[in-house]
């Protein structure tokens, strides 16, 4: 924590030395090598949760350094001069997401990709984790603080059109994800204890209004959440399945591909969103304390990076993306140890996948963004 | 006022960092939650789940024993163990689980034949009593196509899996299937009887006959296996195994070319053939026909099969050489010659005028003689020789209902005698009693005369008619009829060696004058060798001596046949032939029993069949038997 009181002197002494290295990259090494740590040790895990598949630690090994470069591309903008696309980036994501829900593609009965003739199929949801955090941050950066509540209403706005369009196709983990971004934003900026609360309550009222108007399946996740015994076979299988690997995992693990369930096909999706459980299993207690400890070690530089920006918009952003990271970790973790329902939510930079790792790294390389145009006196 | 400015400015910074002191406490709490949450699962509940990680990768499967094998007496395979592949599906694996067997019928039905009665026969087995994740069969005796076709499309059809199993099969099927009966699948009632430990695996159980009656023997003992699955169910590891103790071989004394001889000559015919080694008691052949392929009932026979089968009018399910229950007729003749002269009832000289008819009294009912006109004076010699009715009919009504009864039950009239075929019947042998209590009536002299040609109210299967030729054979000595010869290698004289129960079995028959036996004896060698031996035309030419007798039963009560269709009745009402003998006569290897339903008089239907048999088996002692020994591969 004393980190970033002690902003001023250590920016002090980056001057006597002269930029460096990372300066000039506009990096940030301490994330950087956070970030690389995670990395490996998820591809370890990737690859006993993938069966020992060479090929699919090789394309994730590509994405992560697709994600990298994103990460030196993202750093090497000018947050000030990209701030006025914002709203531009902001309202092409609702267009394409209205574009999702009318010719969407997607399997097991959610329409969550756009197939747009020339380019790669892609999940316009991805680009709101982004775009919303963004957009919020602009507006309530440019207006006065703490916010009025006609700001906030249309901030609230701002978050809750995307939200609703992203749980329409239906994708509650990524609707989840975009909503908690743009709330905290909207924290951040200032937004009075009171009205917080007093949204807290409403929110709670609005539960059954909300159960009403959640799809059979997703209603379906709710109760099997609340009692997964109920189909041990079915819908309850994947819950039961890796509390057991978790479990039967204990402190030290069964030992780096020696995991019976994931091993023998009990564990569903083992190299997505229950990679955990693999790792659970296999690396014990202390391999997930060790990569929770990663986590945290993210987060508090996320913290630290936010409260040493100076402007505004800099600090909301940094403060949500770091509490979005947050989110996506006890999503993941709680969803796959039975603390939460399932919920499509990946593993940041363990699991299998490529949109979500290239956004990801995105919202890391706009901390590391952040990061590099703190004030430094001159 | 920009130090205002910058004192809001200020203030807004310090809500900020606030705000984010917030966050790493709700950060840290989480994350202490979470760490809780591990812990629990890790470190408390850690056996819990450990077990339950080793319920889900480790299964318990139980590996059923392979059935024994039978053999014939000279090693000819009568009922070996093939692969067969069947269709099952696990209704816990399909991707809806039981909501989706039906779809997954028709998915399956495009890939293999599957009729309405597979489906039918698989919807009744899902409705037993079965364990989670146990395959359910919906097909047997998948071809290499099928086999191969269901493999390419298997990741598509999840929950679907072929099994392999050994299943009974017969070599020589036709013909053999009422000395051995069979083994189906196990149903209901059988599998409330079975042991369900040891049956675990089993899928079939022996029906009828052989099969049925050594069902432990054969069955042995059931293993069982640890294996690691995968969720699916597909075994990656056998990690512990206990074999299945197989069941045990049986050798049965049955001849495999006479039992096939047998089957040959009554092919076209409807009737039994029982032939017996006098010197133990085994049974060499024993033949029903019309007959009917076993192999079919292993697998599960169609339903159109099967009806086919039951509502044939010449009824090939029965088994006619265990079942069947005919008068004996003339076969009787000599135990009611030596019940006559064993009693002193009556003596060894008595003779009598045979007119061609007998009379109780004056002026009452003709008993007529087969042979119009008589037979001239008849001793007992000749009585046996040309079978004359009219001395049986004087002797017994010299000796009444006691003595004969007496006699015909020492030879195993009225009982099973047979150890090892649970289907046969003891037929009847009407007592004084047996008649009060089943026709509500006294016992008249006319009965007895009846009784003393081997007709009315007696009646007897074709392997107590075997049985009782046996024993004329042995002079008096009985051996434990039965099918089996050894078990394992070890030779088995009698059930209860193998901890059976013996049947009730007549004591070994001690006549006060040895000689009477030398008397019925040349007589029954002179009804094949005889100049006026009503089987001389069977007897003739050979190289060896034979004694027989000839039977011919009439068939009185005729079942009215729902068709009428003049030729079939006819035909239904002509005799029965009948035959029993033995060869050769000085030291019997085989003692034989033949009926030809409606085949005429047994001389000419009954007796040149047994004839042909004596020829196959006395004089060829090892014969070579063809065998179609193609058990193993499928």
């Amino acid at each position: 924590m004393a980190d970033f009181q002690r902003s001023a002197p250590d920016a002090k002494g980056h001057l006597r030395k002269g930029p460096g290295l990372w300066v000039k990259l506009r990096l940030d090494p301490f994330l950087l090598i956070l970030i690389f740590a995670i990395m490996s040790f998820g591809l370890l895990v990737l690859y006993s949760g993938s069966g020992a598949s060479d090929a699919a630690v090789q394309r994730q090994s590509i994405r992560y350094g697709v994600a990298l470069l994103v990460v030196i591309f993202i750093t090497q903008m000018n947050l000030r001069h990209v701030q006025r696309w914002i709203p531009l980036v902001y309202i092409a994501g609702l267009l394409l997401l209205l574009a999702v829900l009318f010719f969407g593609v997607g399997a097991k009965g959610a329409q969550r990709w756009l197939e747009l003739p020339g380019l790669p199929r892609f999940q316009p949801s991805e680009m709101m984790k982004l775009a919303v955090p963004l957009m919020v941050s602009w507006y309530l950066g440019s207006r006065p603080r703490p916010p009025s509540l006609a700001h906030v209403f249309v901030a609230i706005l701002l978050v809750a059109i995307p939200v609703l369009l992203i749980a329409k196709q239906p994708d509650l983990g990524t609707a989840l994800l975009v909503g908690s971004s743009g709330v905290f934003v909207i924290f951040f900026a200032g937004l009075l204890w009171r009205y917080l609360i007093a949204a807290m309550v409403i929110g709670a009222a609005g539960m059954p209004l909300l159960w009403m108007g959640m799809r059979e399946y997703q209603k379906q996740r709710v109760l099997t959440f609340l009692d997964p015994e109920s189909d041990p076979l079915g819908a309850g299988w994947n819950i039961i399945q890796s509390k057991i690997a978790i479990g039967s995992g204990g402190i030290n693990g069964k030992g780096w591909l020696q995991g019976t369930q994931s091993h023998l096909d009990f564990l569903p999706e083992t190299h997505t969103d229950f990679i955990v459980a693999v790792l659970a299993e296999e690396f014990g207690l202390m391999g997930v304390c060790l990569l929770l400890a990663l986590y945290f070690l993210v987060l508090l530089r996320g913290l630290v990076i936010a409260g040493s920006a100076a402007h505004p918009f800099d600090r909301m952003l940094a403060a949500s993306l770091t509490l979005t990271f947050f989110v996506y970790v006890v999503v993941n973790i709680g969803m796959v140890s039975g603390l939460l329902p399932v919920v499509g939510v990946p593993l940041p930079m363990v699991s299998y996948g490529g949109t979500s790792a290239v956004t990801l790294m995105a919202s890391l390389g706009l901390l590391m963004s952040i990061h590099a145009r703190r004030p430094q006196r001159t | 006022m920009p130090w205002l400015k910058m004192d809001s400015q200020r203030q807004e910074v310090s809500q900020f960092k606030a705000r984010l002191w917030w966050a790493l406490l709700l950060i840290v709490l989480v994350f202490v939650g979470l760490i809780s949450r591990l812990i629990y699962l890790q470190v408390i509940q850690h056996e819990h789940y450990v077990t339950q990680s080793d319920n889900n990768r480790q299964q318990l499967q139980a590996l059923a024993p392979t059935r024994g094998l039978i053999y014939d007496t000279n090693g000819v395979l009568l009922a070996g163990n093939r692969a067969s592949h069947s269709l099952t599906l696990v209704p816990e694996r399909l991707i809806k689980g039981h909501k989706g067997i039906d779809s997954m019928l028709t998915e399956l039905a495009e890939v293999v034949t599957i009729d309405q009665d597979d489906i039918k026969r698989f919807k009744r087995r899902l409705n037993q009593p079965r364990r989670p994740f146990s395959p359910v069969t919906l097909r047997f005796q998948l071809n290499p196509t099928e086999i191969a076709q269901i493999t390419v499309n298997q990741h598509r059809l999840p929950g679907v899996r072929i099994v392999p199993e050994l299943v009974r099969y017969y070599p020589m099927d036709d013909g053999f299937v009422h000395a051995l009966g069979y083994v189906g699948r196990i149903n209901d009632r059988e599998l409330a009887k079975l042991d369900s430990v040891n049956y675990s695996a089993t899928h079939h159980v022996g029906k009828l006959g052989v099969e049925r009656f050594y069902e432990n023997e054969l069955h042995g003992t059931v293993g069982h296996q640890t294996v690691e699955t995968n969720a699916r169910g597909r075994v990656l590891q056998v990690l512990e195994r206990f074999e299945p103790v197989p069941g045990k071989d049986i050798t049965l004394f049955l001849n495999a070319q006479l039992q096939q001889a047998a089957v040959k000559l009554l092919e076209g015919k409807r009737g039994a053939i029982v032939a017996i080694d006098p010197s133990t008691g085994g049974v060499l052949a024993m033949a029903s026909a019309p007959t009917y392929g076993a192999n079919q009932f292993v697998t599960g026979i169609s339903n159109a099969n099967y009806q086919a089968l039951r509502n044939s009018d010449d009824l090939p399910l029965f088994n006619r050489a265990l079942r069947g229950r005919y008068p004996p007729a003339s076969t009787v003749k000599p135990v009611i010659a030596l019940a006559g002269m064993d009693t002193g009832l009556v003596p060894r000289n008595y003779s009598l005028w045979d007119p061609g008819y007998y009379q109780l009294t004056e002026g009452g009912r003709f008993y007529r003689d087969w042979k119009e006109g008589g037979h001239g004076r008849v001793d007992m010699h000749k009585s046996i020789v040309e079978s004359v009715d009219t001395y049986y009919y004087a002797i017994a009504h010299l000796m009444g209902n006691d003595p004969m009864t007496k006699y015909l039950a020492k030879f195993g009239f009225g009982q099973v005698t047979i150890a090892d075929q649970p289907e046969a019947t003891k037929a009847v042998l009407p007592t004084k009693q047996w008649k009060r209590i089943n026709r509500n009536a006294s016992w008249f002299p006319g009965d007895s005369l009846n009784l003393g040609i081997g007709q009315g109210f007696l009646s007897a299967t074709p392997t107590q008619i075997a049985s009782m030729t046996m024993v004329l054979a042995n002079k008096g000595q009985w051996h434990q009829v039965r099918m089996i010869k050894a078990i394992n290698g070890q030779a088995v004289t009698k059930v209860s060696d193998i901890g059976r129960n013996d049947p009730k079995q007549p004591i070994d028959i001690k006549l006060k004058r040895n000689s009477d036996w030398d008397g019925v004896h040349n007589a029954m060698i002179d009804v094949m060798h005889g100049a006026k031996g009503t089987g001389r035309r069977s007897g003739a030419n050979s190289s060896y001596k034979m004694a027989g007798k000839t039977g011919t039963a009439q068939v009185l009560g005729i079942k009215q046949d729902s068709t009428y269709d003049a030729d079939k009745i006819a035909e239904r009402f002509r005799d029965h032939g009948l035959y029993i003998g033995w060869a050769p006569v000085n030291n019997p290897k085989i003692a034989i029993a033949v009926i030809i339903e409606n085949g005429g008089g047994g001389s000419s239907a009954a007796a040149p069949l047994a004839r042909k048999l004596f020829d196959l088996y006395v004089l060829e002692p090892k014969p070579e038997v063809k065998s179609e020994d193609n058990v193993g591969g499928s």
